[in-house]
């Protein structure tokens, strides 16, 4: 082979594209693996300065991060029985001993049920009211979609008041069911718009042929659409999880015990006993890993959800 | 296996009319063809008799069954869509299960079914595969699985060869032909293609601005077409029109064109004002005697015919004369027209005039 090719980058061209995917790769990983370094160093590692790259790994930060302790003197500590597992060494080491769990197993609880509850809600409601929207004659369609649009049209905080008010009367504060209703209303105008877009792209004539079958229109719809919709349906998941997910204000507002999520109990962890960066940094790390696993599962159809219907088939 | 007949068949969308009371019958076993151009509302007709739309007012008979307002489930019949509509989620063998499944069938009888029709298709090898890589000919033939598998009263097919390559076209028109002389299933088939229409089809139904222009076997259809839109639609090249101004009275045999007499078959039927007289390319002859002349604007070799365009007195025309005869642009010649096979139009409406040669064709439509 010689000379140039319409389609094969040059090995120029590849080395420079490399170079580049490179450089923003480690602009973006590296806040995520100085978290991940940070939780597993020594309260006096993490405060460094210059930082420090290598060091002495420790599991303090993590059993700081589920436990609660009491600060001991030495003489104390010498009248103790032995440490009888792994984590009550750490804790004692550091001048401590448990005296319980701490509440972020809860509150990491709450973050799964009520992602994933309003994420599940917010794919049910936004499939079906997209599919109406594409296939039915609903009256005022356009004026219909572009309310729900206009939802997003400010950020959700800027109603934070109203919505407290109104979860005070309804007696939804502070409880799963109030985020999982909140989070879905938010992101319910995101899933009709992007599932509409999936639905709209499916030929009719599917369902025709299913109905010719001798399918119920709702058969044909559960048994023909939804399969060619999951690529839409998840990569909307995916974006209505983040979402629900990393949220910080309405939580912070509306919930302070029973239903409190891990974004806005984590930067707490910081207040026991001086500035234990560690247990937060364990903290994130942990928080990180559901969001993760689901993207990892649903990456394949995210990649091709984002450049669906770019070239017509 | 049924006959279909369709009643002052009328749709309307909104304010548009796609189909004006239509009326046809479909016998049983028919291979029946849905002609016109596109717009002229044969898909509309179609997509009625199978339940995928709702007619606005008239009644479709399904094997003695009023069925008109029925969902498409319970009318028992197939439908094979031009683009295919195969399930893209499903490889071929569950495409062609997928109606038998809504029946409840059993999945051994299901199984065994899927491997008769597959013999009949020649698909047996890929009913495993999925059907995103399969090619057209292939598609259309699990489109066509699918709809066979279930044994319905009826098929309907909507251009099903449209989306295929030319040379396929040819192929899967012969197979298509074949498959429906095999199973004698009454078939409505969908196309804009006078000569698809005219190869495969027991029966016409030429379709024009929603309304059935004409109803019958090709034959009649070619040669004595009612109206001046089924002449110019059917043929190719189209039937020539000359334009002339005259008056025709019950029992006469002949019309007069700029002054030259012409015979035609017996009118049955007074007309007057402005008329057309209507001629098949391959009933002109040249020659060097007639009086009534043409000038040779163009031709066109064809192998064993040759297209020849000439300018008359009153208008254009093509003649399909041997390719032997020797004919050059700018040639003045005699032209002489089949009087037995001549049909007169009347400009207006457009209606054929009724003589003795086309009364037999026209008066059952």
């Amino acid at each position: 082979m010689s000379g140039f090719s319409v389609t094969e980058p040059s090995r120029r061209q590849k080395w420079i594209a490399g170079v580049l995917v490179i450089t923003y790769a480690l602009v973006t990983i590296m806040p995520l693996l100085w978290i991940i370094a940070t939780g597993f160093k020594s309260p006096e590692d993490a405060i460094s300065y210059p930082p420090k790259v290598v060091f002495q790994p420790s599991l303090e930060g993590y059993v700081n991060l589920f436990s609660s302790r009491t600060r001991i003197t030495e003489s104390m500590q010498e009248t103790l029985q032995p440490a009888e597992t792994w984590y009550d060494q750490v804790a004692r080491d550091s001048g401590t001993v448990i005296v319980g769990a701490s509440r972020y197993g809860q509150r990491f609880l709450n973050s799964v049920v009520i992602g994933f509850g309003s994420t599940f809600l917010a794919i049910v409601f936004g499939t079906t009211a997209a599919y109406a929207f594409s296939r039915f004659k609903v009256p005022l369609k356009d004026d219909l979609l572009f309310f729900i649009l206009s939802t997003r049209m400010m950020p959700p905080i800027a109603v934070a008041i109203p919505i407290f008010l109104m979860f005070r009367q309804l007696g939804l504060n502070d409880t799963k069911l109030g985020m999982i209703l909140l989070y879905t209303a938010v992101n319910l105008s995101l899933s009709v718009w992007l599932l509409k877009g999936f639905i709209d792209e499916i030929p009719f004539e599917y369902e025709e042929a299913a109905l010719i079958d001798g399918y119920t229109r709702f058969q044909a719809f559960y048994k023909v659409v939804l399969p060619q919709a999951a690529t839409g349906i998840a990569s909307t998941a995916i974006f209505c999880l983040i979402f629900a997910w990393n949220e910080y204000a309405f939580a912070v507002l509306l919930t302070s015990g029973n239903a409190q999520t891990a974004p806005p109990f984590i930067p707490t962890i910081i207040g026991v006993g001086g500035q234990d960066w560690p247990a937060v940094a364990a903290g994130a790390t942990i928080f990180l890993i559901p969001v993760m696993i689901f993207t990892i599962l649903l990456r394949k159809h995210l990649l091709r959800g984002i450049t669906f219907g770019a070239v017509r088939k | 296996m049924a006959q279909i007949i369709i009643k002052n068949l009328r749709k309307d969308f909104g304010d548009f009319t796609a189909v004006k009371a239509s009326s046809f019958t479909i016998e049983d076993g028919e291979f029946f063809m849905l002609l016109g151009p596109s717009g002229c509302g044969k898909t509309t007709t179609l997509r009625m008799i199978a339940g995928l739309e709702l007619p606005t007012a008239g009644e479709i008979y399904i094997d003695g069954e009023e069925v008109s307002q029925k969902r498409a489930s319970e009318r028992d019949i197939a439908f094979v869509f031009q683009m295919f509509a195969l399930y893209p989620h499903l490889n071929v063998r569950q495409n062609i299960s997928y109606p038998l499944k809504s029946q409840g069938m059993p999945k051994a009888q299901i199984k065994a079914k899927v491997a008769e029709v597959a013999q009949i298709l020649g698909i047996e090898d890929i009913l495993n595969k999925p059907v995103g890589g399969l090619s057209g000919g292939d598609r259309q033939r699990v489109a066509l699985g699918r709809a066979i598998v279930r044994e319905p009263k009826a098929f309907m097919m909507d251009e099903p060869l449209g989306a295929l390559d030319a040379e396929f076209r040819e192929h899967m028109s012969e197979e298509l032909r074949a498959l429906h002389d095999r199973m004698g299933a009454t078939t409505v088939y969908v196309t804009h293609d006078q000569l698809e229409a005219m190869q495969m089809g027991d029966k016409i139904v030429v379709m024009n601005h929603g309304s059935v222009e004409q109803f019958g076997v090709p034959q009649e259809i070619y040669d004595w077409p009612a109206t001046l839109f089924v002449a110019d639609f059917i043929g190719s090249p189209p039937m020539n029109f000359l334009d002339f101004q005259g008056e025709v009275a019950k029992g006469d045999t002949t019309v007069s064109l700029n002054g030259h007499t012409f015979e035609v078959p017996k009118q049955l039927q007074e007309a007057s004002g402005d008329l057309v007289f209507g001629i098949r390319p391959e009933h002109i002859t040249l020659n060097t005697i007639s009086r009534y002349k043409g000038e040779v604007l163009a031709t066109e070799y064809l192998g064993t015919t040759q297209i020849v365009t000439l300018r008359c007195a009153n208008g254009m025309l093509k003649a399909r004369i041997s390719a032997h005869d020797d004919i050059h642009v700018g040639d003045q010649v005699g032209l002489v027209f089949n009087a037995r096979t001549v049909t007169l139009f009347d400009k207006k409406s457009g209606a054929a005039l009724l003589s003795d040669a086309n009364k037999g064709v026209l008066d059952h439509g």
